[in-house]
């Protein structure tokens, strides 16, 4: 293959906030705001590592999508959430997860298929779901979850609430027919979703470019009237500000917004992923320059909001939680056989 | 304490691979993110990255070494302070933990993944008998299934240039399953086309390409996405031969792996062979042997109608024989015996029949002779060749592996009650799936699926053997 041109490797500043109806821009974080990002996203990287090492010693099995390098966008969307707002995403999941509040020990254990996966061990990877945190899955059809997540948004309506509900999905997921159904009938009714497009620049091994004839996705919602906006979503501060005014757009009843995050993920599309399609030096840029915990890191240091010390304090609490959880979830015990024939209708 | 780098397993169902390069050497310092090695299967190479940081302390397994078990441990992470001479006072990790109880599966999936010499040769017996069409003294050439379908859609390729390929990264990625490895390179972008994610739209696109008359091969990654098409296939291109009063049709195979692969869970598991075969106005093919999937693909490609090409991931990497001849193809709707018998007779198809030939080698220890069919075609099924077997043994086996309910088993029953109700000495068993969505854990998939231990125990009950 030829080498890409390099696409803008390097920042993928977004486009001016053109028909946005958004200011863009980037919250101007305080010191808890910036522990708290950091400690957050540092978590599903770490967690995610471990993820795929168990993957390797064969305690994971099947299909397994890491989330590594699209930190800040998760945790940026749910600084900006309240109480029984929902979120929905497809199967790069653990990360959406583990911001709303879910255990990394059920999310490890569902991983290896034992008892006290948040599914007991019966979803996997790909399907997780946790009512209590207002947490949809966790699915495995591309686009699926688009026309789910508008249901979501739909009963808000329908019961007077004003709580809002995030439908995550891909870049490829956005050429979906039915997402453009979605669309429609959101635009129609005045539906309160986010529709939040993770555009890391592939679809499994298929670039943007070539997958879309419009690859600006916050334009996507043009025809029905549903303002976009792209985000820097690298950069938890710009992914919390379009957070911001995207849930306040539709708390105030004038429908769905769309919020495409300029993101990468720097590992394959799933763990059997040679990843060829791609430069070494493209993904090395990404991480060298754009990393997400790197950025706050810098920042908290250069601000003196913690020492070197303290950042590693957090760091090793971070891996104690991920040591536990994956402790946990290889010594936990597999589902009991009669699970077999549970869980299929009330 | 020393850290042991592990073999990883890179893929849903490897067990082994090559190292092929290290790009580390002993002393280096590693960071988390830095390749160390590089693997290779037979889909892929693969990089295995560090996780931690320190120094290289040891290279257990050297470059060049092939069929490296997964989990063996392959070299030693030193961390800040530890020298060389720490190494041996580490444990394996993977040691300590419990292991999940189903290791097992993998005597089932022997796998897409492993290198190519490993898969094991599956036996076919009596394949020349069924196939008059192969002349004696045809030379028989070892091939993978995988390699089989690349090879049918190439030769159909060269022959005929209405015949193109479309798909989710059928091209510059070589296919999901490397099914279509090489065909870009030969025959350029387009005739093998890259589409978007957008199943329900490229399947109906292919659809109308046939009805204007040319020959698309529409690949889905996998047979659960073709849920998001299924209104094209069975709406469009199923049904408008019948509608235009037989002036138009659609010349259009879909294909792509179907079923269970190796733990990917409910929504990336299920079998669609009684999904489609209720369906008039399509044909469906559903081989095991790479032999078949070559001749049927190359039928399936000429067939003036729509046919559902049913594959199978983990048959994907297994060798069989297949004739070497400058045109092999098989007819449709055309049974094979895969080994003939009296006492008893199991039908099957596709990933199916590997229960069913571990069982009847089991069972002719026994002293019990079975008769095996392959069906290879569900629509239009070859119902005369069973109906012939039972009229001689007097007992029908059915294994499958999609849900029980209006399976294809059951369907076969019913029509040999119908037509050969004299001839039945016992009820007809129908093994398959169990009724539920498959589940992700590992002993739940392996309950989930049929056994080899079902299909004999069916077998001795219709011969009320104890
Ligand atoms: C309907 C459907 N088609 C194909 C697939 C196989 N598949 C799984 S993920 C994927 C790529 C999706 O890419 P994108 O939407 O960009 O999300 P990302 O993986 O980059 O997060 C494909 C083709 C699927 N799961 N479902
Ligand atoms: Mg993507």
């Amino acid at each position: 293959m030829a080498p890409r041109k390099s696409s803008g490797a390097a920042a993928r500043k977004p486009a001016a906030a053109k028909k946005s109806g958004l200011a863009g821009g980037i919250t101007d974080f305080d010191k808890a705001d910036e522990i708290k990002a950091y400690g957050e996203m540092l978590m599903i990287r770490r967690f995610e590592e471990k993820a795929g090492q168990l993957y390797g010693m064969g305690f994971i099995g099947g299909f397994c999508h890491l989330y590594i390098g699209q930190e800040a966008v998760v945790v940026g969307m749910q600084m900006a959430l309240k109480d029984g707002d929902q979120v929905i995403t497809g199967y790069r999941d653990h990360g959406h997860m583990l911001a709303c509040g879910m255990e990394a020990r059920g999310v490890m254990a569902e991983l290896t298929g034992r008892r006290s996966g948040y599914s007991h061990g019966k979803g996997g990877s790909m399907h997780m779901f946790s009512k209590e945190k207002n947490f949809y899955g966790g699915h495995g059809i591309v686009g699926g979850q688009v026309s789910l997540g508008t249901g979501l948004a739909f009963a808000n309506k329908y019961r007077g609430n004003d709580n809002v509900s995030l439908a995550y999905f891909g870049d490829g997921a956005a050429n979906q027919g039915q997402v453009y159904e979605s669309f429609n009938m959101a635009a129609l009714w005045k539906l309160p979703v986010v529709y939040i497009i993770e555009n890391n620049r592939y679809a499994m091994g298929t670039s943007t470019a070539r997958s879309s004839a419009q690859s600006n996705f916050s334009l996507r919602g043009n025809s029905f009237g549903i303002p976009g906006h792209q985000v820097d979503g690298m950069d938890v501060r710009a992914v919390h500000a379009a957070a911001v005014e995207a849930v306040a757009h539709c708390r105030s009843g004038k429908g769905p917004i769309i919020l495409e995050m300029l993101t990468y993920r720097y590992r394959g599309h799933s763990m059997s992923d040679p990843a060829k399609y791609r430069s070494k030096d493209e993904v090395q840029k990404m991480r060298s320059e754009h990393d997400p915990i790197e950025q706050v890191k810098a920042r908290i240091l250069e601000l003196k909001h913690a020492s070197e010390d303290d950042l590693k304090a957090i760091d090793k609490k971070v891996r104690d939680v991920v040591a536990d959880a994956a402790d946990f979830a290889q010594a936990d015990k597999e589902p009991d056989a009669s699970e077999l024939y549970t869980d299929i209708l009330l | 304490m020393p850290i042991d780098i592990l073999m990883p397993a890179l893929s849903p169902t490897m067990e082994e691979g090559t190292l092929s390069k290290w790009l580390k050497k002993e002393g280096d310092k590693v960071a988390s993110g830095d390749v160390l090695a590089e693997i290779e299967t037979d889909k892929a190479t693969m990089e295995v990255e560090a996780i931690d940081e320190g120094v290289l302390g040891k290279i257990v397994v050297p470059a060049g070494t092939e069929n490296v078990k997964v989990n063996a441990v392959i070299a030693v992470i030193l961390e800040e302070g530890e020298s060389a001479s720490d190494i041996g006072s580490s444990k394996p990790a993977a040691e300590a933990a419990q292991k999940p109880e189903a290791e097992a599966p993998k005597e089932k999936k022997s796998d897409a993944a492993a290198p190519v010499p490993a898969a094991p040769k599956a036996p076919v017996a009596n394949e020349a008998a069924s196939d008059p069409s192969i002349p004696e003294g045809t030379e028989m050439v070892p091939t993978t299934v995988r390699e089989a379908l690349r090879d049918a859609m190439a030769e159909e390729m060269r022959a005929d240039d209405k015949v193109f390929v479309m798909g989710e990264e059928v091209a510059e990625y070589q296919g999901a399953y490397k099914i279509t490895q090489g065909l870009l390179a030969e025959f350029g972008a387009r005739r093998v086309v890259d589409t978007p994610i957008t199943e329900h739209g490229f399947a109906g696109l292919g659809v109308g390409a046939a009805m204007a008359g040319l020959r698309p091969i529409v690949e889905f990654m996998t047979f659960n996405f073709a849920m998001q098409a299924i209104d094209q296939i069975i709406n469009s291109a199923a049904k408008t031969l019948y509608m235009s009063g037989g002036q138009m049709g659609a010349p259009i195979v879909f294909r792509g792996p179907n079923g269970a692969a190796a733990r990917v869970g409910a929504q990336h598991s299920q079998c669609y062979a009684s999904w489609y075969s209720a369906i008039p106005g399509l044909k469906v093919v559903m081989p095991y042997s790479a032999a078949d999937a070559k001749g049927l693909l190359k039928a399936a490609i000429r067939d003036p109608n729509p046919v559902i090409f049913l594959e199978n991931e983990i048959l994907y990497g297994q060798t069989f024989d297949v004739p070497k001849m400058d045109d092999f193809v098989l007819p449709i709707g055309k049974a094979r015996i895969h080994k003939t018998g009296k006492d008893a007779t199991i039908v099957s198809f596709g990933i199916g029949m590997t229960y069913a030939i571990k069982a009847i080698e089991e069972l002719s220890k026994m002293g019990i002779d079975v008769e095996l069919i392959d069906l290879r075609t569900i629509r239009p099924m070859d119902l005369p060749t069973v109906i012939e077997s039972v009229k001689k043994t007097g007992r029908l086996v059915t294994v499958e592996e999609g849900y029980p309910q209006n399976s294809v088993g059951t369907e076969i029953a019913t029509r040999v009650m119908q037509q050969a109700f004299d001839y039945l000495d016992a009820p007809i068993i129908t093994i398959a799936g169990k009724d539920v969505p498959m589940p992700y854990a590992a002993n739940l998939e392996k309950l989930a699926l049929p056994n080899v231990g079902e299909v004999i125990d069916a077998v001795k009950a219709v011969t009320y053997t104890a």
